[in-house]
């Protein structure tokens, strides 16, 4: 006979069971039919309208403190600078740039302005451990710099690549990037900075479902000034800063390859599976501990309270 | 003397009647006008309107319909094609200087009626509806051609920034 009482059994299933529950319901949630917050806002960008004037970058750098610049803002050899082999990237003194491209759909040269997406579902939140990212209701993602430890794992999650990390501090080093102008103006409803100082209104401010159906409509009345896509409606779940070009994207230096699905996605499914784990796991070994145990004599404590199993000799 | 006297009227019926006509043909169309409303970074711009009018153009390229002339796009002339002249043709009438307020803002998700829901702000028309024609027509394009910057717009561009070093961080 099994050496496992009834009530141990019982009382064993019924804690196995209970676990499955709850790790079960948990996994539910991870599972993700999360569609953003309906009052989101975002900004659409229209890259048809860019000069590339650098305006906003100025516009950026005195909204929030950032360091005097190399160079003045209205120096357009900015745009030929070349580091470690890429064209300029926001970094911890620029949170945002505007790069220059060349399109053979284009006669003349593609502004792009580049910052922080503000996606749906932030990788960098998702790869933040010590939860220093936040994606507020108002749509922007922003961070703590208090809790940062400076690991830069948002850098390598983030498929855009811009957070950018203070180097140049050595005893407080933190990640820096746009924060929509959160604690300055999207707090009470007011446009960034950027947004507002644009000599043509490249970008344009508004509940990011308005912006998509704005966006549609320009490429509806005028097909043959858009490409037919609206970049960062659908682009890894979603990003709240979306893009209108007049050359395909990849022209442009966007990345056409990240494809649909949220950075979490890769992870989720492996992870939600571990409080299921961890419910089930020591249940299904002590089960198989058990059976295998079963009914051998010996099985137990011996004399001495030490605990061995039969066949091994006394040593 | 009679003779003279009657001379006198019709000269001077004359004359009322070509100044009328003068002023009549013009229509309160302003000579120059200075934009200052978003002056800030840059001086206010001092626009020639007469030469713009001078040369040749349709109103409505620059007014849109509210000139009484019909809109120069297909797209405008499905509602506009027979609007009348408004009392109000200025820019700033329609395009608003904080077109991302909240009154703006608010207006619009309330306003199910509001057809124009993208018309860009007025700093913005400025920049879009005139640099188009000036490239083309070989006008001015360069920022400072046409307002000169102020001491807040070099402050605002770090214009005495000496130009980095190139490489390394």
């Amino acid at each position: 006979m099994s050496a496992i009482s009834r009530r141990r059994f019982l009382a064993a299933s019924a804690a196995g069971c209970a676990a499955t529950t709850l790790a079960g319901s948990k996994n539910a949630l991870a599972a993700g039919s999360f569609t953003g917050y309906p009052d989101g806002m975002g900004v659409l960008v229209d890259l048809t309208r860019c000069i590339g004037c650098r305006t906003c970058e100025a516009a950026c750098n005195k909204e929030q403190h950032l360091a005097a610049p190399d160079k003045p803002f209205d120096d357009m050899s900015v745009h030929d600078e070349i580091h470690h082999g890429q064209k300029r990237r926001p970094d911890e003194n620029a949170y945002t740039v505007v790069n220059r491209y060349e399109s053979e759909s284009s006669a003349k040269p593609v502004y792009r302005k580049i910052q922080c997406n503000h996606c749906a579902e932030p990788a960098c939140l998702t790869s933040c451990f010590v939860n220093a990212y936040t994606k507020t209701h108002e749509g922007a993602v922003i961070y703590n710099g208090k809790v940062c430890v400076g690991c830069r794992n948002c850098m390598i999650a983030c498929p855009f690549n811009i957070p950018g990390y203070s180097y140049s501090s050595a005893f407080n080093p933190l990640v820096k990037k746009c924060i929509f102008c959160y604690d300055t103006r999207l707090k009470e409803g007011l446009p960034p900075a950027c947004v507002e100082s644009c000599p043509q209104q490249v970008m344009t401010f508004g509940k990011r479902t308005d912006l998509i159906k704005i966006a549609k409509q320009r490429i509806k009345n005028n097909p043959e000034k858009y490409v037919d896509h609206l970049y960062g409606e659908r682009e890894m779940g979603g990003t709240h800063w979306m893009y209108l070009a007049g050359v395909p994207f990849a022209d442009a230096g966007f990345n056409v390859h990240l494809g649909n699905e949220p950075i979490l996605n890769n992870v989720k499914d492996f992870l939600g599976t571990v409080p299921m784990v961890l419910a089930i796991w020591p249940a299904l070994f002590t089960g198989f501990h058990l059976l295998a145990t079963k009914g051998k004599d010996g099985h137990g404590h011996g004399e001495d309270d030490t605990h061995h199993i039969d066949g091994e000799g006394d040593k | 003397m009679k003779n003279w006297n009657f001379a006198k009227m019709y000269l001077m019926a004359l004359a009322l009647l070509f100044g009328m006509a003068g002023f009549a043909g013009a229509a309160d169309e302003p000579e120059a006008v200075v934009l200052d409303s978003l002056a800030n970074l840059y001086e206010a711009v001092e626009f020639d309107h007469m030469m713009h009018t001078d040369l040749g153009e349709d109103c409505a390229v620059c007014h849109h319909h509210t000139t009484g002339t019909g809109p120069e796009n297909d797209n405008c002339a499905r509602c506009h094609a027979d609007s009348p002249e408004n009392d109000v043709v200025a820019c700033s009438q329609c395009h608003e200087a904080q077109p991302f307020s909240a009154e703006v803002l608010n207006a619009k998700s309330e306003n199910n009626m509001l057809y124009h829901l993208d018309k860009p702000g007025l700093k913005a028309v400025y920049h879009l509806n005139c640099i188009g024609c000036h490239e083309e027509m070989d006008g001015p394009i360069g920022c400072q051609d046409c307002h000169a910057r102020t001491e807040a717009g070099d402050a605002f561009y770090h214009a005495d920034a000496k130009g980095g070093s190139e490489g390394g961080h």
